[in-house]
């Protein structure tokens, strides 16, 4: 363990500097707080993940580059009219949109076709549960009580004041910061969190607007972040921005 | 059946008939319901046709307040727009907590409509919320009570439908998981389903609704505080409200009322995990919509509100003062926040409530039971001419704990404003042979010890003999840091012949 505290401390300074860079996760059976009807655990393969969500700043080299994807220019079926409404035009960030702040109000579309013109795309589901399940210093730490209330203090402030910049956090046993306490991140298939709208009905959902294997439920109830994380997603459409979902890209390891 | 018994029996058929007579005011068919005995058919008689007129926008109320009567005989549709509020707001003083609102208040805007009305509701989540929230109001037929079809992301709308097919006063709250999350931080409200005749006349309504809260922090720990998901699982809050904050409906703030007014509360108890034993001291509740249902239960003194049900209560001012509003499972009242005002004004009415009359010392027997050995062996030892300062102290615990206790308290400390502390008092401490002549002649009128006004009239002792005196006084001065010495029983015989200027008439 010190052992791995002093790896850590070693690599913080790399990770820092390379902001925007991608970190290696090994991947491997991976016990989901969301229950799965026909498996225990799910698999995840090797995969890379940025170490920080997307910024203001990487986000507006990416509209310079694409001009479809600017405020007004993007078709309201895939970025509804908020898009980007923080920025002081469509490409000028301004006051209220720092460079190293993380790109909010952004909707799934223009999250997918950011981390595809990088060459990536977004994280699943069970990639982002699974490096979100560790802390500076356990691959899995979800069940510490306070590491739980860390995660949670975020929820209970209220999301008025400006956001602060990435990379503020310490990294992750992964090397993966501000994966709690910054944005919401918008995931490759939240669309396929078959969450019930009414949630409380757990196991008992509605069979025929989700055929195949149902609603997901809960398998570990405790975990009020990912409950959180599931209800926010499952709230959304692939158009919809909010003032605080941001994302990060992932991508198949080399 | 023997002779006397059949004369009682008549006399119970006579009173039976006389109060059938005498209560229109009180019987349930001025309300126009069917009697007693007949249902009111529920939701299979709830439907009065479609909405008639023009559509009616809600009128919404924050706590304390409530809307007026619908005052309509036909069914409408009735517009019911509701904004979700993520806020901090201080839950007591000098503790802030983010609190997620229906309407911006905890408990939400009250919602007032009318049996048979249909109510297209509107829940809007502002665009800076951090949560997606929908709402589920028990008042609602149909799954989920509305909570699918309102659940709605941060700068969304959601609309939905529904016919109020019961009448009843019903909570309403947040359905998003984690829902105890959710009702925890404040997310409930009550809307109240008016009877078609509508509810009877009173001169005040106000409302009401309890929560429990889970901070991170303790009780009446300063700074931001928040929510803890430990405490909430465990059930042990940190704070019981009645209106989110403590102090909410205390003070400035607190209800108010005449005497001679009837005054309706709507109370409802949001939860997440206490049940309320609202009770309101000095109040008999005339009557009790118990579960907030069709029927009322009379002359109640305590009614259980579960968490996430609600209850009217009525109740006629007679006497001015301060009633207080407490969840009775006690320790919730004053240790933490259960507890609100209702203030009424008006003339005193002596021959229903005197106030306090007499306030006299009570000294029981004596402290029975109590070992008075050690009073004989000082008897003895003085008689022998070997009374030593030990031997004093001793006899003078025992007497203490029979003749002093009571007011001064086992530990010599007092009450704080109306007993003075004998321990460690500066008082004592200024001039200890006061101690003979006050236990003599008792105190009356103003002292100021260790800090502290007192204005009290202590009576004088004066059935204790100079012995005893002697031996009390010893173990005063020998006790809880006071500067010690030693009275003899000669001392306490000039005390006993030295009337001071501030002695007790007694009573």
């Amino acid at each position: 363990m010190r052992r791995l505290a002093a790896l850590l401390l070693c690599a913080l300074p790399l990770a820092g500097l390379a902001a925007g860079g991608y970190v290696r996760l090994p991947g491997g059976a991976f016990r989901s707080a969301l229950k799965y009807e026909d498996q225990k655990t799910v698999r995840v393969a090797p995969f890379e993940l940025m170490d920080a969500p997307v910024t203001n700043a990487q986000f507006l080299a990416f509209v310079q580059a694409n001009p479809r994807w600017r405020r007004g220019n993007a078709p309201t079926v895939f970025a509804e009219a908020r898009y980007l409404q923080h920025w002081a035009g469509p490409r000028t960030l301004g006051p209220d949109a720092l460079p190293r702040q993380p790109v909010v109000n952004v909707s799934w579309f223009a999250a997918d076709a950011y981390c595809k013109a990088q060459g990536a795309r977004l994280p699943d589901w069970n990639e982002w549960e699974y490096a979100a399940a560790a802390d500076e210093l356990r691959k899995d730490a979800r069940k510490d009580p306070v590491w739980r209330e860390r995660i949670l203090a975020w929820y209970s402030r209220p999301s008025t004041s400006a956001l602060p910049r990435v990379g503020l956090q310490a990294a992750n046993a992964y090397g993966v910061r501000d994966i709690h306490g910054l944005v919401w991140e918008w995931t490759e298939d939240y669309s396929a969190l078959l969450v019930d709208a009414d949630n409380r009905k757990q196991g008992d959902a509605d069979k025929a607007r989700f055929c195949g294997a149902g609603a997901l439920s809960m398998d570990d109830r405790e975990n009020y972040a990912v409950l959180m994380r599931v209800a926010m997603l499952s709230s959304l459409q692939g158009a919809d921005v909010t003032p605080n979902m941001g994302f990060r890209c992932a991508r198949d390891a080399r | 059946m023997k002779p006397a018994m059949r004369i009682l029996a008549a006399s119970l058929a006579i009173a039976a008939a006389l109060s059938a007579c005498g209560g229109d005011d009180r019987a349930p068919a001025t309300d126009a319901r069917p009697a007693a005995s007949d249902d009111t058919g529920g939701s299979a008689k709830g439907d009065f046709g479609p909405p008639q007129g023009q559509p009616v926008e809600a009128v919404l109320t924050s706590p304390p307040n409530v809307p007026p009567p619908t005052g309509r005989t036909a069914p409408a549709k009735v517009i019911v727009s509701l904004n979700v509020v993520e806020k901090e707001m201080p839950i007591s003083e000098g503790v802030t907590y983010t609190f997620w609102t229906f309407g911006g208040t905890v408990p939400g805007s009250f919602i007032r409509v009318r049996q048979g009305d249909t109510v297209e509701f509107h829940l809007r989540n502002m665009p800076d919320s951090k949560m997606p929230h929908n709402i589920d109001l028990h008042g609602v037929t149909g799954p989920g009570g509305g909570a699918a079809s309102s659940f709605t992301a941060p700068g969304h709308v959601s609309r939905f439908r529904f016919k109020a097919l019961n009448d009843g006063l019903y909570v309403y709250h947040c359905a998003t998981a984690p829902v105890g999350m959710h009702v925890a931080n404040g997310m409930y409200g009550l809307i109240l389903v008016e009877p078609p005749e509508g509810m009877p006349k009173v001169d005040r309504e106000y409302y009401v609704m309890q929560g429990d809260f889970y901070t991170t922090g303790k009780y009446r720990e300063k700074g931001h505080q928040g929510f803890d998901m430990e405490k909430a699982i465990d059930e042990h809050p940190t704070y019981v409200l009645f209106n989110g904050m403590e102090g909410a409906l205390t003070g400035d703030k607190a209800l108010t009322a005449k005497t001679g007014e009837h005054v309706r509360l709507y109370v409802g108890n949001g939860g997440p995990n206490l049940v309320s034993s609202f009770h309101v001291i000095g109040e008999i509740f005339d009557k009790v919509w118990y579960e907030g249902g069709t029927r009322y239960q009379e002359n109640v003194q305590t009614t259980l509100i579960p968490s996430g049900g609600a209850a009217m209560m009525e109740f006629h001012m007679e006497v001015p003062g301060s009633y207080v509003l407490v969840d009775h499972s006690i320790f919730r009242a004053f240790n933490k926040g259960a507890l609100a005002i209702l203030k009424a004004d008006g003339p005193e009415d002596k021959t229903i409530y005197s106030g306090k009359e007499v306030d006299a010392v009570y000294l029981g027997d004596q402290a029975a039971g109590t070992n008075r050995a050690p009073v004989a062996v000082a008897a003895a030892a003085h008689k022998a001419g070997t009374l030593t300062r030990e031997d004093q102290i001793a006899a003078g615990k025992v007497l203490f704990a029979g003749t002093c206790s009571t007011c001064h308290q086992p530990d010599g400390k007092g009450m704080a404003g109306v007993f003075p502390p004998l321990a460690g008092s500066d008082f004592i401490k200024a001039n200890p042979k006061r101690v003979p002549e006050i236990i003599l002649h008792g105190l009356v009128g103003p002292v100021k010890v260790n800090g502290k006004d007192y204005n009290s009239n202590m009576p004088p002792m004066s059935q204790l003999t100079d012995d005893e005196v002697a031996n009390i006084a010893t173990y005063v001065l020998n006790s809880w840091g006071n500067p010690g010495g030693q009275v003899s029983r000669e001392d306490a015989a000039k005390a006993r012949a030295n009337k001071p200027a501030n002695a007790s008439e007694g009573h």
